[in-house]
């Protein structure tokens, strides 16, 4: 074919190629400052409520948040992501972090979770405690042993002294969730802060061994992030009395 | 090889977008070969949760193939050999699930034979629950699979013409002869084509899986799940599991590709 036009269609093609790897960029745009946070998916609500009061304390500062499991985050930054503030929903994926001497600040743990057992709101397995959770009959949920959940689901068992027998072992708190909420599961282990966020359509249940699996949420500001100051900030927002309070709206418990 | 000779007057320069295409997407199996951990390699893939899972993989998919022949073909045939008010429409409604990220077909099966779906309660008093059962894993499988094998065929179906079967028919055959043995042999290829792209894409499920059927070792938990489940604490495992779907995925579709050429 004509090599003119082949030319010019190769040029083009550079072109867009070119311009959106390089479109990414616009964060500079008149001034504002982005400040990007890394959270546990459990900490959705809340720091949704304080990346708000951040910006409005803070002039020409806008906050991104990223949502994602602990884990997923923790890949995504070793992996050279850009956050600036990384808040985990255990220590042991912090850990890797640290690990990897990524952390700017040492890590401060800002607020616990326990774990409750979620049951439809009609309650259809009439669960009443842990125990009832190794019912062969009836269909319980929890998160594999190899997540977070998972672990302090088994911990519980452990320390209440009962065997679970669940049905299906989820990737996630919202996996168990989900199976609750629409009634195909007669009872699944999730956190308190969960069921509250669930609004209604689970119905949750203490487990009084609970106090035994205390998780814990630590934050840190990123190495690598080019806004030390900014990110601090948010840090000592969250430690702070203001994120204290609405942290434990949500649920959560203090350190 | 033999019929793609550049005599076909193929404009040279469109080899270099089909190379970087081809790349793109080569590339990222290469990839998982070289990250492979060779010396462990054996040990994770034989574990008894890889096993399980493979196991169950393949059990599942063959399961749901079978399943898609059966519904699919003759969905096939009343799309491309019947005129019906609606079928355009209709046959939109069943490809759906092609470009339904398999997340919402989970939801859907969920809201439909879960428990408290639609059908729930019924199957429950015939007796038949599926939740969490490897039979639910077989209905997301077969859910989002039943389109390929529909669309393959239909295709076929459609490229085949009903000539043959126009003659078969004045020659006194009745309707179902000559579909066993003049519609389905003429359209042979496009079935096994159509099985292999069902059986591919039932392996590869993952969302309407995770969604409706949930994860537990050995009953619902497809090498997929495992795959994503590994990922969280043992990231040579997830890669050695991933290499193996690829294997297997690839030993499926060229064993296909193979009885084609033969042809």
């Amino acid at each position: 074919m004509n090599p003119r036009r082949t030319t010019s269609i190769l040029a083009v093609l550079v072109c867009v190629l070119a311009t959106g790897a390089c479109g990414g960029d616009d964060a500079g745009d008149g001034g504002e400052r982005v400040l990007t946070v890394y959270a546990a998916a459990s900490l959705t609500a809340s720091f949704e409520e304080l990346a708000e009061r951040f910006e409005a304390a803070n002039d020409g500062v806008s906050v991104e948040l990223a949502f994602a499991g602990s884990s997923d985050l923790v890949a995504q930054i070793t992996s050279g992501a850009p956050a600036d503030v990384f808040a985990s929903a255990d220590q042991s994926n912090m850990d890797k972090l640290t690990a990897e001497g990524l952390e700017g600040s040492a890590p401060e743990v800002f607020a616990t979770n326990t774990l409750q057992i979620a049951v439809p709101p009609d309650n259809p397995g009439e669960v009443s405690d842990l125990a009832d959770l190794s019912d062969e009959d009836l269909a319980v949920v929890v998160c594999a042993p190899e997540v977070p959940c998972g672990a302090a689901a088994l911990a519980l068992a452990e320390a209440a002294g009962t065997t679970l027998a669940p049905d299906s072992e989820e990737q996630s708190v919202a996996d168990v969730l989900g199976k609750v909420r629409a009634g195909e599961a007669d009872a699944g282990l999730v956190y308190v802060t969960d069921v509250i966020a669930a609004a209604g359509d689970v119905l949750g249940i203490d487990v009084p061994e609970s106090d035994a699996v205390v998780n814990d949420y630590p934050i840190a500001t990123l190495a690598d992030s080019d806004q030390a100051e900014l990110a601090q900030a948010f840090v000592d927002l969250v430690l702070g009395e203001q994120g204290q309070a609405v942290l434990a709206e949500a649920g959560f418990g203090t350190p | 090889m033999r019929r793609t000779g550049s005599e076909g007057g193929v404009p040279r320069w469109i080899l270099l977008p089909a190379a970087a295409g081809a790349a793109f997407v080569l590339l990222p199996l290469l990839a998982i070969v070289l990250q492979v951990d060779w010396r462990a390699f054996p040990a994770l893939v034989t574990s008894e949760a890889s096993r399980d899972a493979l196991l169950l993989s393949l059990r599942t998919s063959t399961a749901s193939t079978l399943l898609c022949v059966l519904l699919g073909v003759p969905m096939a045939v009343a799309l491309a050999r019947t005129r019906f008010p609606g079928q355009s429409l209709l046959r939109a409604l069943v490809l759906l699930p092609l470009v339904l990220p398999p997340v919402v077909g989970g939801i859907a099966l969920l809201y439909t034979f879960g428990r408290r779906g639609l059908l729930g309660e019924t199957l429950e008093v015939v007796g038949l629950e599926v939740a969490f059962s490897t039979a639910a894993v077989v209905m997301a499988q077969t859910f989002v699979a039943l389109p390929f094998l529909v669309v393959s065929l239909e295709g076929a179906l459609r490229t085949a013409g009903h000539r043959y079967e126009v003659v078969a028919a004045s020659l006194g055959a009745r309707p179902t002869t000559v579909f066993r043995r003049v519609t389905l042999p003429l359209v042979l290829p496009g079935l096994l084509s159509g099985s292999v792209l069902a059986f591919a894409r039932a392996l590869g499920e993952f969302g309407a899986t995770i969604t409706f059927a949930g994860s537990l070792q050995g009953t619902t938990r497809t090498l997929p799940l495992e795959i994503y489940l590994r990922r969280e604490t043992d990231a040579d495992a997830a890669v050695a599991l991933s290499l193996v779907l690829v294997v297997v995925a690839v030993v499926v579709i060229g064993t296909a590709g193979q009885g084609r050429v033969r042809r």
